[in-house]
């Protein structure tokens, strides 16, 4: 395919505010992850959450949005002047002409959960202050930062569980070779709520501590919140990039299991095939392969085998949710972004509190971060109903 | 632009049951006279999987079912593009009463039904289908978000793309703060080219100015049209019912329309 450069590229999560916070977290070996205390949730467990969201509103002229997920998504787009270069290339393209594609999971569910502790006792009623369409429904974070960004072109919002903000690529790339829009900005949101916590505890996903991805000792995984954007465009259209680009993507169902990968790692094999595909390169090209590694059982072991399978055993590969835990529906953008600081840092990180690489395992899993030229990434995510998504992202002169 | 060609319906609503029968009453032949439509149960689904399956997820599998069937294609082999506004509204609905609660006690299927793919995660394990899938959302709007997303692949892809619209009411207390009046369920099989099975080609624009959406000129069926997302794209299932050159207005974002030419074969 014809490669798409990353503009401009940002992301919060339990890292910090910002590409920079992020980067140096990683290099310092510093996890974000912290035991659980959000919302009264009585679990054992450990969350990547994202501080001071509490105390945020979003801006004035879009009050009625106002929600944890809208003000993480705020609070992405005002970090490495995002908001600021999406305008320029608005004022380039016209608001018409650049897509917003955004993927999540739970949207603003939270607010929902806080109005079903607010019943009327009599009736059942939510409260009135209750607002619907711009906080729990899952197109409201698109809605919200296509307005807060004043963009008008082709809008979606994908919400494939864990694969949902990978996906957004792929539409995107697909909308501008077709000409529907010049520019995209892509991404995700999810935050943190009840249901997640207490839904993967129910599946017994849930670790007690800081997760531990590929360790032969690991618990399960650790919910984080995060937001991420992308601002794509043509090569020969932008004026000044990152120096990333979007070479490839691979999208691919299990029709396996609605919670349970595929044992051998069928689908999340076919997903990267068909990105190495896309992007026309062989398995010896790729640099790094940043895992969806969630530190499940089941999970890590799959993408282990499914690494084997494609790229044999000396491809280094790490998963860094012992950073950011999973932030499920924005775990792809985390990802893609820390792919971008990974190929402008030559920065390949380990896998973070994990402390013996489980024995059975094949792929060149690296347990400390490592420095050298990183010129390719694939990025894996992969999400329940089987719904798998692989992207490759490059060095772009 | 993008082009498809449609090469099978399903649909399920009340009064709608089946492309068969609801090309009568989209014709204008017969009249509409909605009533509570049948128990789904889509053979598909194998009953042990059809009891763990919600409404949501057994109206989307159905439609499915249907619309691959008419088209007479490898249900495999297609790509796959699921739109709802809402997800599950029941299972939002339970989760977030039993969240409420100090201790909950989530039921482990219940929250692996609830991710907005669900529907097209059973779709894939019923017909063994391992092609790229897409669950996405666009509010009132989401039929032609999905219909946008559906297009550009079969363009960009060159493959053919099930594209199911399905929307289910919630209960109280959600109901009243996004109403909707009934369920509705369609599918449309989308191919890059025409077939000896295509029943009509359609060409998508995204307009540039506000445009005044296309009704039905029946009072109940645009009743139904108005009162679930999914059920916005029935004056394209109206046109491609009556056979008939059509230029149509289906809601998009933010107010803005998609301009679909309808040309039967």
């Amino acid at each position: 395919m014809t490669p798409l450069v990353l503009t401009s590229f940002t992301g919060v999560n339990a890292l910090g505010r910002g590409s920079a916070a992020v980067l140096e977290a990683l290099t310092a070996a510093r996890t974000g992850l912290v035991p659980c205390t959000f919302e009264k949730v009585q679990l054992e467990t450990w969350v990547g959450e994202v501080a001071g969201l509490d105390d945020l509103r979003v801006c004035e002229r879009l009050a009625e949005f106002d929600c944890r997920n809208n003000r993480l998504a705020e609070l992405t787009l005002e970090q490495d002047g995002f908001a600021a270069r999406v305008a320029q290339a608005r004022a380039k393209y016209g608001p018409r002409r650049i897509a917003v594609i955004l993927g999540t999971s739970t949207s603003g569910i939270l607010e929902t959960e806080h109005a079903y502790r607010q019943r009327d006792p009599q009736t059942g009623a939510l409260p009135a202050s209750y607002r619907f369409a711009t906080t729990h429904n899952l197109y409201a974070s698109t809605d919200f930062v296509r307005r807060y960004l004043g963009l008008e072109g082709p809008a979606a919002m994908i919400s494939t569980a864990c694969s949902s903000s990978a996906k957004v690529f792929a539409s995107a790339w697909r909308l501008i070779a077709q000409g529907l829009c010049d520019a995209a900005v892509v991404g995700g949101v999810d935050s943190l709520c009840r249901n997640t916590l207490y839904g993967f505890a129910s599946l017994d996903l849930v670790g007690r501590d800081a997760c531990r991805p590929c360790d032969a000792q690991r618990g399960g995984i650790s919910i984080g919140e995060a937001a991420g954007f992308a601002l794509l465009e043509r090569p020969e259209q932008a004026a000044s990039h990152s120096g990333v680009a979007l070479l490839g993507y691979g999208e691919s169902s299990d029709a396996y299991h609605m919670s349970t990968p595929h044992p051998e790692g069928a689908g999340a094999a076919l997903a990267m095939r068909r990105a190495l595909d896309c992007a026309a390169l062989a398995p010896p090209a790729i640099d790094y392969i940043n895992m969806h590694g969630t530190a499940s059982l089941v999970n890590d072991s799959m993408e282990d085998k499914a690494i084997s399978t494609v790229f044999g055993t000396d491809t280094a590969c790490s998963s860094t949710k012992g950073w950011t835990g999973h932030a499920l529906g924005a775990a792809g953008i985390t990802e893609a972004l820390i792919s971008a600081l990974c190929i402008q840092h030559g920065l390949m990180p380990g896998c973070l509190n994990t402390r013996a690489i489980d024995p059975s395992f094949t792929s060149k899993v690296l347990l400390t971060n490592h420095s050298g030229a990183v010129r390719r990434v694939l990025s894996n995510s992969f999400g329940f109903g089987g719904s798998n998504c692989s992207l490759i992202f490059g060095a772009h002169p | 632009m993008i082009e498809a060609w449609i090469e099978g319906v399903g649909i399920f609503a009340p009064g709608l049951v089946g492309w068969e029968q609801a090309t009568g009453v989209l014709a204008g032949r017969q009249a509409y006279a909605p009533s509570e439509p049948p128990k789904l149960a889509p053979a598909l689904l194998p009953a042990d999987v059809r009891r763990r399956t919600t409404e949501h997820i057994r109206l989307a599998v159905e439609v499915a079912s249907e619309a691959v069937r008419h088209a007479q294609v490898d249900a495999a082999a297609l790509w796959s593009v699921f739109a709802t506004s809402e997800s599950d509204g029941a299972i939002s609905h339970n989760i977030c009463e039993e969240v409420a609660k100090e201790i909950p006690e989530v039921s482990p299927t219940r929250f692996h039904n609830s991710v907005t793919n669900a529907p097209a995660g059973y779709w894939c394990m019923a017909v063994q289908s391992q092609a790229p899938s897409t669950s996405l959302s666009g509010f009132d709007a989401s039929v032609g978000v999905g219909l946008i997303e559906a297009g550009v692949q079969v363009a960009a892809e060159k493959c053919r793309v099930l594209l199911v619209a399905h929307d289910s009411p919630f209960p109280e207390p959600l109901h009243s703060a996004r109403p909707m009046s009934a369920l509705f369920g369609t599918a449309l099989v989308l191919a890059p080219a025409r077939s000896a099975h295509s029943l009509a080609r359609i060409a998508v624009v995204i307009e540039p100015a506000l445009r005044a959406l296309s009704r039905l000129p029946d009072a109940g069926l645009d009743g139904l049209r108005t009162g679930n997302p999914a059920a916005r794209v029935l004056p394209l299932l109206a046109a491609l019912a009556r056979r008939e050159s059509a230029e149509l207005f289906l809601p998009y974002v933010h107010s803005q329309a998609l301009r679909v030419t309808l040309e039967p074969v």
